[in-house]
């Protein structure tokens, strides 16, 4: 397993960063979908090394920063039912919602455990028999088939205390979403590693088509990005927007089919809605009809307060790319990892996370 | 059916007294233990160091060892951050009701292994049994005292501005092994954990120069949270650079994977040194000869600049800062 190396070379990423910045005729406004990809930016300090021709925006591709404060309170209301055990990601424990987190349900004595994959969740359901086993679907396309097969497997081994809680969310609609409102003039997207190599590279093809943008699939390794971005340069240079693959390993340009297939047999698009974003039509997932005794949403139907918005917070500017974590005046001082006020600060793919762990060294 | 622990093998009575005898005093017989007294007693001589530490580990058992080794070589470990030859140990087990003898035999063997390569001897000892679910199947605490040899002053506070900042191999195995057993994360590694007792390594060092201004094993929160321990402690700024870091081939990959940082990985047999710099040379040869520190390196070194942060420069040039770990390591969803 020498290839990561290959990724992390020095040398090739100093040409290729330089070969960038040459071909640029002019600032180049790029999107960085995924969180992942942010994180991976900051952490090689690429945004230093590309600045100032390349200016590289986060966008909403954190799972758990786009879940809505509804449906964070929802989670919650169902993590204080006595008869629950919700079963979560870790990263989802520590995001409040708009009165509390659960992990304050859970110090107060909800059963609330972490998780590090569906199977396990279903398997707390084979040991619980007396319980109704929640488990809360956060998560891309990447994840959503691995909690479609949980419930299949739960299905075919007859266990009937097992529920999801879909807050499954998609990608290309919400791309869609921003390039509709304009608000923010991107030249380039660099799609999803992890989501892609699930759907494969088609679901993007409206994005220059119709909308005259550049898009490459980008994996999580400093070259991966470069390169990205170099082809993003390349056809933003030349005119020729596309979709061009530059993670190679990792995605198919047709995507994983069996995946997209265990995918839809469990659930179907409806709209969904997003943090700081609204309600986008089909970009969400529900459970299907053969499944909804599996529907925790259907089940419990959670009661909720309204819900009430973060003071201060700007993660919904930033999810859009409209704002950086640097412009929230919360940012470093009132909101840091420790005492997170909204879910950028959270999440391992957050945003103001990344940025506040793995921020350049200005000198400051 | 296998034997288990019973809530009687706490009672005290004679199952207790049979529990004691035939499964702790008879691998870890030693004089001290063997007098049976209520104390043990012996003689010191000299600064002494002193420490305590609880074990919950899950699974109990993983590649590269288990909680006794871990019970062990953790106190060892902390005593010998200080300086200390460690001495004496004391092994206090807190088991679940239904817990299997075999399980507890293998591991007081391994914990006794452990003790005899550290060259310590455990002294004093306890056991509880609790009913089941009130512990998760095997708690273990250790104390430990150790003797700190003269002129030696080592502390998380005296870094000072030129030092050079040593580690002693490669970061994230102890994490990462651990990992990969967890249920539906398991993921097939030929990593095993780098769990070991210190105490020689340290002794090395010492044989070859005084000037080790700090010592810490980045365990929990791993090298990222030590260095800013040191830092913050110190008042002092550290710079590394990230090419100077070794990390393991299948530690990487589990990261990429999971979208972890290694820098943050716990580790259960590394150190790291802060030493002047101008015997930072013969330390990491006395190291290199130990085989906990074969791939013993300079990482970095404490600047006068930022002080309590750690910066670090990219295999790529650029600097980041590498703040503390919050919170606990979880995989990426996305
Ligand atoms: S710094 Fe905190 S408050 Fe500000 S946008 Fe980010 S998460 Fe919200």
């Amino acid at each position: 397993m020498k290839y990561l190396d290959e990724y992390r070379n020095p040398m090739t990423a100093k040409l290729l960063a330089e070969k960038i910045l040459r071909r640029c005729g002019r600032t180049i406004r790029l999107m960085e979908f995924c969180g992942g990809h942010t994180v991976a930016i900051m952490k090689h300090g690429l945004r230093q090394l590309l600045s100032p021709r390349v200016e590289l925006l986060s966008g909403p591709g954190c799972p758990v920063c786009v879940t809505a404060n509804r449906d964070l309170d929802k989670a919650i209301a169902l993590a204080r039912h006595p008869d629950v055990i919700l079963t979560t990601f870790g990263d989802m424990l520590r995001v409040p919602g708009s009165r509390t987190s659960l992990q304050k349900v859970r110090a107060e004595g909800g059963d609330v455990r972490i998780v590090y994959s569906a199977t396990d969740a279903v398997e707390i359901a084979r040991n619980h028999p007396e319980k109704s086993v929640v488990f809360l679907g956060i998560g891309f396309e990447t994840t959503a088939p691995t909690i479609a097969s949980s419930m299949r497997e739960a299905q075919e081994n007859n266990i009937a205390n097992y529920y999801v809680h879909s807050l499954h969310k998609l990608c290309p609609p919400v791309m869609k979403a921003l390039l509709d409102s304009g608000e923010t003039k991107l030249d380039g997207i660099l799609c999803p590693g992890h989501v892609s190599a699930v759907i494969g590279s088609h679901p993007y093809e409206f994005i220059p088509r119709d909308y005259g943008v550049a898009c490459a699939i980008a994996g999580f390794e400093p070259l991966d990005i470069l390169l990205a971005v170099e082809m993003l340069v390349e056809q933003i240079e030349s005119q020729r927007p596309a979709v061009e693959i530059a993670y190679r390993r990792g995605v198919k340009a047709e995507g994983n089919r069996t995946a997209q297939e265990v995918l839809e047999s469990v659930f179907e698009t409806d709209a969904a809605k997003w943090r700081g974003i609204g309600v986008i039509p089909a970009s969400g997932l529900t459970i299907r009809e053969k499944y909804q005794n599996m529907d925790a949403e259907r089940m419990f139907s959670p009661a909720i307060d309204p819900p009430v918005e973060q003071k201060g917070c700007i993660c919904g500017d930033i999810l859009r790319g409209v704002r950086t974590p640097y412009d929230c005046s919360l940012y470093g001082t009132h909101c840091t990892p420790e005492q997170p006020i909204g879910p950028c600060m959270v999440s391992s793919e957050g945003a103001c996370a990344a940025y506040y762990l793995y921020g350049a060294y200005d000198g400051r | 059916m296998e034997d288990k622990i019973l809530l009687a093998h706490g009672s005290g009575g004679k199952l207790s007294h049979d529990l004691v005898k035939d499964y702790l005093l008879g691998p870890l017989r030693n004089p001290l233990l063997e007098a049976m007294d209520d104390s043990a007693t012996f003689e010191l001589f000299g600064r002494i160091a002193f420490t305590t530490d609880s074990y919950v580990v899950t699974p109990l058992f993983f590649p590269g060892g288990d909680i006794g080794k871990l019970a062990v070589c953790g106190t060892v470990n902390d005593l010998s951050m200080a300086g200390a030859v460690p001495k004496y140990l004391s092994l206090s087990l807190i088991i679940e009701e239904g817990f299997p003898l075999l399980k507890l035999n293998k591991i007081i063997d391994s914990i006794q292994k452990t003790a005899e390569e550290a060259r310590v001897v455990i002294v004093a000892g306890d056991t509880k049994v609790v009913n089941r679910g009130c512990a998760d199947k095997l708690f273990i605490n250790t104390a430990g005292i150790g003797v700190i040899p003269k002129g030696i002053t080592i502390s998380a506070a005296t870094a000072k501005v030129g030092d050079s900042v040593i580690l002693s191999g490669p970061i994230g195995d102890h994490g990462i092994a651990l990992l990969s057993q967890r249920e539906g994360l398991a993921f097939e590694t030929t990593l095993a954990s780098d769990c070991a007792p210190l105490n020689t390594l340290v002794g090395d060092m010492l044989t070859v120069s005084h000037k080790i201004n700090c010592l810490r094993d980045p365990t929990r929160g791993g090298l990222a949270s030590t260095l800013n321990e040191l830092a913050g402690q110190s008042r002092v700024g550290i710079a590394i650079e990230e090419e100077k870091i070794p990390v393991n081939e299948p530690v990487r990959a589990a990261c990429e994977l999971l979208g972890f940082d290694p820098l943050y990985v716990a580790n259960e047999g590394k150190l790291v040194g802060v030493v002047a710099s101008g015997d930072a040379e013969k330390i990491i040869d006395s190291m290199k000869k130990n085989r906990y520190g074969s791939s013993a390196a300079v990482i970095g070194a404490v600047v006068a600049d930022h002080p309590g942060k750690v910066v670090m420069k990219t295999r790529l040039g650029t600097t980041r800062i590498v703040d503390m770990l919050t919170g606990e390591l979880l995989p990426r969803i996305c």
